[in-house]
């Protein structure tokens, strides 16, 4: 089959691989009919996450029609029209149970790994890094999905694969970050970062009773959409002091929560690596740790801030004085899909979002590395990029 | 634990004949103090009599066995065969210096493995299943080569009696047999080697109910004697033979295997690194 490979910084390459098999008995075999480029697979391309190895098959914004399924799977059957999460789940570990999914136990390979640089392994993901379990992605013609029965959700016929591809990661996650700014009546959420994460944020901050949306960015038409899509008002990240402004908006109060979902390029695994990334954040100050920052500074006594963007190691000049002092909620992680995939699918059959409106790009699974290359240095007004094999 | 031996079928299995016996139950060494005092007598000799012995034939075994291999490996070996005919014929190991380690004062015929001499490993894990599960699982030793890796087969052969085959490097394999010394239903195993084991080694595993419904706490000791002392741990690292690394991955199969009912993999999957043409 065809799947685009990883190769090292600024290359990854559609290559023929073998197609995929059954390795477990929970498995299945999709064959992809939809899949995307994700904001986080640019951290990837960047050659920012460790633990990659050449020839890795990216890609975890999934669907597709099942073609095979083990001996162990009871709820798929071939011929199914599936999403599959971002992250794998094996339903039974103490962190399923708790719906706490993308913390789950067993489905990490290479959990050692992760428990090197965090003490404990979060869940394995599709296509992102050997420390994450070094599971093949789906940008490819067909995914081997591991517990099969437990990640991915059927989808209605009828229902166009646009709409429903992006329950495979960033409508929940910019979901879950909303939900988590346990959001009352009146409250003002400021949102940094209008990628399609921050954009799912507005709409879902919105989706669950906020009075304002306050979209903050420095790409002229990410801020445009979330004005037009997301209803919210915008702040230009580069030419507006942030803090007054937001202060100014909410007559001296504040934003009641702050959603961060800019993450920051500094990741690693090895402490050489990791500390040479840090020494490289703090001497490049770029403004995406400071995000961060000014999120905790901007928001109201008492509020909270929620981080759905990746982080993966160290931060430099974490002002947690000011979270401490202000009695703030940090709340974040990778999100528990399992919990919003078939709720937000029924948002979107009964017609309250139609999450397509992110998609800028269509492209053939062969033009993916011409996809990365434009989304990455954001032309030709790039936000959301979508592949078909 | 049990089967870190380099020698294996057709290298030095004398080697692995020693002149001490296992703890009856696990655990149970009991000896730490003993070896603090004998870490501070004499400072050339620190490795036991049997141990010299040992390391001498042994290593001169070793060393034969690594040259004849001609390979990378094989010269590895041959050094460390080399090292071990030295701290044989001098009483004086370098690596045992290292690590504060004295086994000259030893006593044959101890109940149990000197602390020091023997490798000891403890480790716990939370498995989000019934005690009695996992208690039935592990009993039937059979099932243990399903998660611990480097254990060929495990045969019952009598209600308390079992025979065991582990993985040794080269691809040979070292076998014993044991014996259930302590058991209660649902919440303890205990087990040792028997007479001529290639490699001695005893083990214990307890399963006690985790607190607010989080499953069972398995905690698992196992010590093992393997050949050459504190040494064969040594060597053993060389080959990735790491005895807590091995044991904590061991007891994650367990947990994987009994929540989840397979082990995750990515073995065998397709990637780039298979590719037949570029593009």
């Amino acid at each position: 089959m065809k799947a685009l490979c990883w190769y090292g910084k600024n290359d990854v390459r559609v290559e023929n691989v073998p197609d995929p098999k059954i390795l477990n008995p929970r498995d299945a075999i999709i064959k992809i009919t939809t899949t995307a480029i994700c904001g986080s697979d640019l951290h990837l391309y960047n050659g920012y996450i460790p633990t990659m190895e050449k020839g890795d098959i990216m890609g975890h914004e999934n669907m597709g029609v099942v073609v095979e399924v083990g001996s162990e799977v009871r709820k798929l059957k071939v011929g199914d029209r599936v999403v599959v999460p971002f992250t794998i789940s094996c339903g039974h570990c103490f962190f399923c149970q708790k719906e706490l999914w993308s913390l789950c136990d067993n489905s990490n390979p290479n959990a050692w790994m992760a428990e090197k640089l965090y003490g404990y392994s979060p869940s394995g993901l599709f296509g992102f890094s050997h420390m994450m379990g070094g599971y093949a992605g789906g940008q490819a013609e067909y995914l081997r999905v591991p517990f099969a029965d437990v990640g991915p959700i059927k989808i209605p016929d009828g229902m166009p694969d646009e709409k429903v591809l992006f329950l495979s990661d960033i409508f929940p996650t910019g979901y879950m970050a909303a939900e988590n700014c346990n959001i009352q009546p009146g409250d003002t959420v400021a949102v940094w970062g209008c990628g399609p994460v921050g954009q799912f944020a507005i709409k879902s901050a919105y989706m669950l009773g906020a009075e304002r949306v306050i979209a903050i960015d420095q790409v002229p038409e990410r801020l445009e959409m979330a004005e037009r899509e997301g209803k919210a008002e915008t702040l230009d990240f580069s030419d507006e002091y942030i803090f007054d402004k937001l202060k100014e908006m909410t007559g001296g109060r504040g934003p009641d929560s702050c959603i961060e979902a800019v993450g920051l390029e500094a990741h690693g695994t090895s402490p050489d690596a990791l500390l040479d990334r840090v020494k490289a954040a703090a001497f490049l100050a770029t403004d995406r740790p400071h995000a961060l920052r000014q999120a905790i500074t901007a928001c109201r006594k008492g509020g909270t801030v929620s981080i759905p963007g990746v982080y993966g190691a160290f931060l430099d000049k974490f002002p947690l004085g000011a979270a401490f002092n202000k009695g703030l909620t940090l709340k974040m992680g990778q999100t528990h899909m399992h919990r919003y995939m078939r709720p937000l699918l029924a948002r979107i059959e009964s017609g309250d979002i139609d999450p397509s409106f992110v998609i800028t790009h269509r492209l053939k699974l062969d033009d993916a590395p011409k996809g990365y290359e434009t989304f990455k240095h954001k032309e030709d007004n790039c936000i959301k990029v979508v592949l078909k094999p | 634990m049990c089967g870190n031996s380099l020698t294996g079928k057709k290298g030095i299995k004398k080697m692995a004949t020693r002149e001490t016996a296992l703890a009856p139950t696990a655990g149970a060494t009991g000896s730490a103090n003993r070896n603090k005092e004998m870490q501070r007598s004499s400072a050339s000799q620190n490795v036991g009599q049997t141990e010299r012995y040992v390391s001498a034939i042994g290593g001169g075994a070793l060393a034969l066995y690594g040259l004849t291999r001609g390979s990378l490996g094989g010269i590895a070996l041959a050094l460390i065969g080399g090292s071990l005919v030295y701290r044989g014929t001098t009483g004086h190991c370098n690596v045992y210096e290292a690590m504060g380690v004295n086994t000259a004062h030893e006593k044959s015929g101890a109940a149990s493995v000197a602390g020091n001499r023997g490798i000891k490993v403890e480790k716990s894990v939370t498995v989000n299943r019934p005690a009695a599960e996992l208690y039935r699982y592990w009993r039937n030793f059979e099932n243990l080569p399903r998660f611990m890796d480097h254990l060929e087969s495990v045969r019952n052969t009598s209600e308390k009696r079992s025979h065991w085959v582990a993985k040794a490097p080269a691809g040979t394999t070292v076998e014993w047999d044991a014996e259930v010394i302590n058991e209660k239903e649902n919440e303890l195993i205990a087990w040792r080697s028997l007479e001529n084991a290639d490699v001695d080694n005893a083990g214990s595993v307890r399963f006690q109910e985790a607190p607010g419904g989080r499953g069972t706490e398995v905690r698992v000791s196992l010590e093992y004697d393997p050949p050459g002392g504190v040494i064969g741990a040594a060597i053993a690292k060389l080959f990735g033979e790491e005895p807590n690394q091995q044991v904590e991955e061991d007891l994650r199969r367990f947990k994987q295997v009994m929540e989840a009912g397979e082990r995750p993999t990515t073995e065998g999957q397709t990637s780039g690194r298979s590719a037949t043409s570029g593009k």
